[in-house]
């Protein structure tokens, strides 16, 4: 039908909007000139000066464990406060969403300073861990916003009847509350990864010297050329996840998941 | 399913984490531009002295100095521009040097230990490490006669073609030069005419840029810009047809060096380090790789390639250097102030 | 929301309802909120009153106004009123194409809703400043587009360093946030309601108006909050994209800490605060239900 194929071309449109610079960033590491501007003959060197190139491996390193494990607490600590807020009457409810929406209201760089300037003030040297409280920091919210319109989905009635036929609150809790609240807290966790993996300012401000991530190594080659190798991280890096992303819809699709709709 | 993920994730982080070993040990920690040193000279360093290089970049000198003012993070060797250097000198955030503890300064070249004077009197502070000239870069095959003039960069016949530099006092030097003032103004008549000047060329321009004006030129996208020397003698090798000039009108010259924080962790460590970039063949490494121009005459001399040692753009002939000047800190207000204008200037 | 009503039925609200909160029949929830507390208190309240204290005093530590009055200056009102407008824009747009596009997807019969989710977000995996250089070779008179559109003897595109640039670089940042929170609404709206609705006689039109679009209110008004907010305080992408041309407000704040005036600085950012509380406030008269707090 011509509906379904004006369809189908507007999503292709738009994967290709949102995947173009991705495919120059993919030609770019494979570029034998240093410079974007210009063509230089197909090489690979970059990537075999990549895995020679110890400062921008322990930047990977740094990048994945800060993101991982900032999005894994915030996941924690949102998804307990997503469930205490929802519980809670209006006027502490509405203070406490307001307080959260915080961090996201303001720039980046307030964030960062005032963070910065809360350590120092705290005298509490900058390094590994103050980056690391600070992503949790800014990615709480994410979480807590993503995991509540799941909670306001859910019948309170369910976790009920678990009592009521001889659950515990904690296997309740894990058997009834969090399965079908997890779509939310998977995109919380998601959210949160994502934006820990790509921060920049706030890092920047919060770091001690031993720490780089991937953002604050890019954002200070900007100025004298961002090094090709870093083209050929991150193809590897967006090449990895699409294959994981490929494997795990194969075989999410060979266990045939009865359609769920609430 | 979840048991899998949840186990490969713990596994992955123990790895990780595992990479991170802690290690004890003399250390001197160092804070510099990004992409402005050979790491090869840093394994070196370690080599020969057993003083692990803790190597931390930034981007801009503003980005630095809070950092260190602050107290946020101790470092032992920052490297900043002129300016920057006068400014923390003048909010007492240097150690003097004790420069028997860098007995190879001897080699710097003494010229620019003289304009170094003009930011750090005495040279008690600082210690050159890279230099350059600010000028204009331009593709020869798109511009109709050579360029010698800042005047070009206000020319209407270009206009579209221009790459105008997004860096408030490099901005205000070109005017000011242009205008024939002092780079260095305080003069409020002066610095409202050079504001004036720049709003004139903000239909002329594509564009303010610091970093992007290398690609953009060697790609042929522009054909006029405003770039540091040190960035030249990369885009000719890239593009044969760019062409560099330090104006006749005059220019800016500027210096990067190394100072001690008063906080510092390990004021031995950070001068055995600043000796040690000193060393001709370790600064003439540093210059290989990142092609600015350096300060150093011992290293000057082991250079091979009699082009790039005599080119004039690396190390332009007295006469250029006569006619420019560094940059002077010229206080907070006048920051506020030069910024206003800058703000003003870039609008239609 | 007014669905039911419109269906004329009425569903008895749960007791635990009427408070608005639902505690899911847990006693003692509370104690679930105190880690987080203690976060807020310390890395949100605390900071928050750093930025405050800086806005509020000059370098004698004495009480001004002044800092706040700074957005005053016709040089900051117009950056503020420039950052406004292109962030409104940007957010039509995204909107306007991110809303087709989460239909699109919650009609199609993929198994996994998560795969379609994640191919929106693997792109903000790639580093945000390398993509936005990209973006450069896209754009650039002398890149792929104009190399293609060369070729084919149309016309050259000529909006690199232009407001337009700095738009279609906020919209592609930005989409992914847009989208998401509208297709997590809309794959949830139960399907025998607009089976019900179709029963009655609506046609395609009015059972997306009178239903489908009521109900995706709350994705939206999530959407619209992830993409406004953060496009006001941008500055990157007018740098990168739009040649520096643009002074936004957000540009002024970071010079404003870049030169060490940390006053004038948090007293600008609380100006900007104050906007996107009250953007937000009025955001959430739409989303009465959800009462403000769904991302999605």
């Amino acid at each position: 039908m011509v509906k379904r194929f004006f369809e189908r071309f507007y999503v292709g449109l738009i994967l290709l909007f949102l995947y173009a610079p991705i495919i120059i960033l993919i030609i770019l590491s494979f570029n034998g000139s240093k410079s974007r501007a210009k063509w230089g003959g197909f090489t690979l060197k970059w990537y075999k000066a990549l895995f020679q190139n110890q400062s921008i491996m322990n930047a990977l390193y740094a990048t994945l464990i800060i993101a991982i494990l900032s999005a894994f607490i915030a996941t924690i600590i949102g998804t307990a406060a997503a469930i205490a807020i929802n519980s809670m009457k209006k006027t502490p409810r509405t203070i406490m969403v307001a307080i959260t929406n915080i961090p996201m209201l303001n720039a980046d760089i307030v964030t960062g300073i005032s963070l910065m300037l809360l350590f120092v003030a705290l005298k509490y040297t900058l390094g590994f861990s103050s980056v690391l409280i600070s992503h949790i920091t800014f990615n709480i919210p994410y979480v807590i916003l993503s995991v509540m319109p799941k909670l306001k989905q859910l019948n309170p009635h369910t976790y009920e009847a678990a009592l009521d036929l001889g659950a515990s609150p904690v296997y309740a809790f894990f058997k009834v509350i969090l399965p079908d609240i997890f779509p939310g807290v998977l995109t919380g966790f998601f959210l949160a990864f994502t934006l820990s993996l790509d921060d920049f300012v706030i890092t920047h401000f919060t770091k001690g010297p031993e720490i780089h991530t991937l953002s604050t190594k890019i954002y200070t080659e900007v100025r004298k050329g961002i090094k090709p190798e870093i083209y050929a991280l991150s193809t590897l890096m967006f090449v990895t996840v699409l294959l994981l992303l490929i494997i795990i819809n194969r075989k999410n699709a060979e266990k045939k998941e009865p359609d769920k709709k609430v | 399913m979840k048991k899998l993920i949840g186990l490969s994730v713990l596994l992955t982080l123990m790895v990780l984490l595992a990479g991170c070993a802690k290690d004890d040990g003399e250390k001197v920690y160092v804070y510099n531009w990004g992409e402005y040193i050979d790491e090869e000279t840093l394994d070196l360093f370690e080599e020969e002295t057993g003083i692990r290089v803790v190597y931390e970049e930034y981007e801009q000198n503003e980005d630095m100095y809070p950092k260190v003012q602050s107290g946020a993070v101790k470092y032992d060797v920052v490297c900043p521009s002129d300016y920057m250097i006068q400014k923390m000198i003048e909010n007492d955030l240097l150690h003097e040097l004790n420069l028997d503890n860098i007995p190879n300064i001897k080699y710097i070249d003494p010229i620019h230990l003289k304009s170094s004077q003009e930011f750090d009197p005495g040279n008690k502070y600082s210690v050159p490490y890279c230099w350059g000239t600010l000028g204009i870069l331009y593709n020869k095959t798109m511009v109709d006669e050579p360029i010698d003039s800042w005047g070009v960069l206000f020319d209407e016949k270009y206009s579209g073609e221009i790459l105008m530099i997004d860096s408030v006092r490099d901005a205000f030097a070109i005017a000011l030069i242009y205008l024939g003032y002092d780079l260095n103004s305080t003069n409020e008549t002066e610095l409202e005419e050079a504001k004036i000047l720049l709003q004139k060329q903000y239909p002329l321009v594509q564009g303010y840029f610091v970093d992007q004006v290398r690609d953009k030129l060697i790609g042929g996208e522009a054909a006029i810009g405003v770039i540091y020397s040190g960035e030249a003698i990369y885009s000719s090798r890239e593009n044969p047809d760019l062409e560099y000039v330090v104006p006749k009108e005059g220019s800016n010259v500027w210096i990067d060096s190394w100072v001690i924080p008063k906080n510092c962790r390990n004021k031995e460590n950070a001068e055995a380090f600043i000796n040690f970039m000193c060393r001709p063949d370790i600064a003439l490494m540093n210059f290989e790789y990142i092609t600015y121009s350096t300060p150093n005459a011992g290293a000057w001399e082991l250079i091979e390639d009699e082009e790039v040692k005599n080119s004039p753009v690396a190390y332009p002939p007295q006469e250029v250097l006569e006619r420019c000047t560094a940059f002077r800190y010229l206080g907070e207000d006048m920051e506020e102030i030069y910024m206003q204008k800058w703000n003003e200037a870039k609008s239609e | 929301m007014k669905i039911r009503n419109a269906l004329n039925v009425k569903t008895p609200k749960p007791p635990s309802q009427k408070n608005g909160g639902s505690s899911l029949g847990i006693r003692n929830v509370k104690w679930l909120s105190f880690p987080y507390i203690l976060w807020m208190v310390g890395f949100i309240i605390i900071p928050l009153i750093v930025i405050l204290y800086y806005g509020l005093t000059t370098d004698d530590k004495s009480f001004t106004l002044d800092n706040i009055g700074a957005i005053l200056h016709p040089i900051n009102l117009k950056a503020l009123r420039i950052a406004l407008e292109q962030s409104l824009i940007s957010t039509l747009i995204c909107l306007l194409l991110a809303y087709p596009l989460a239909m699109i997807l919650s009609k199609s019969k993929m198994k996994s809703n998560s795969f379609i989710v994640m191919i929106i977000i693997l792109p903000m995996w790639m580093n945000f400043l390398l993509r936005t250089i990209a973006w450069q070779n896209l754009l650039e008179r002398t890149g792929i587009i104009n190399i293609v559109l060369k070729f084919f003897g149309l016309p050259v595109l000529n909006i690199i360093n232009t407001p337009k640039a700095i738009i279609l670089g906020m919209v592609y940042n930005f989409l992914p946030f847009m989208v998401l929170p509208i297709y997590n609404v809309l794959i949830k709206i139960d399907k025998d309601i607009i089976n019900a609705a179709r029963d009655l006689g609506a046609n395609s039109v009015q059972t997306f108006l009178k239903i489908i679009l009521p109900l995706s209110l709350p994705g939206v008004v999530s959407g619209i909050t992830m993409v406004f907010v953060p496009s006001l305080t941008t500055f990157v992408i007018s740098n990168i994209l739009g040649g520096s041309k643009i002074v936004l407000i957000g540009n002024v704040i970071e010079q404003q800490f870049r030169i060490g005036n940390w006053h004038i600085g948090s007293g600008l950012s609380l100006v900007l605060m104050i906007f996107i509380l009250i953007s937000m406030a009025v955001l959430s008269k739409y989303d009465k239900e959800s009462e403000g707090s769904g991302l999605w």
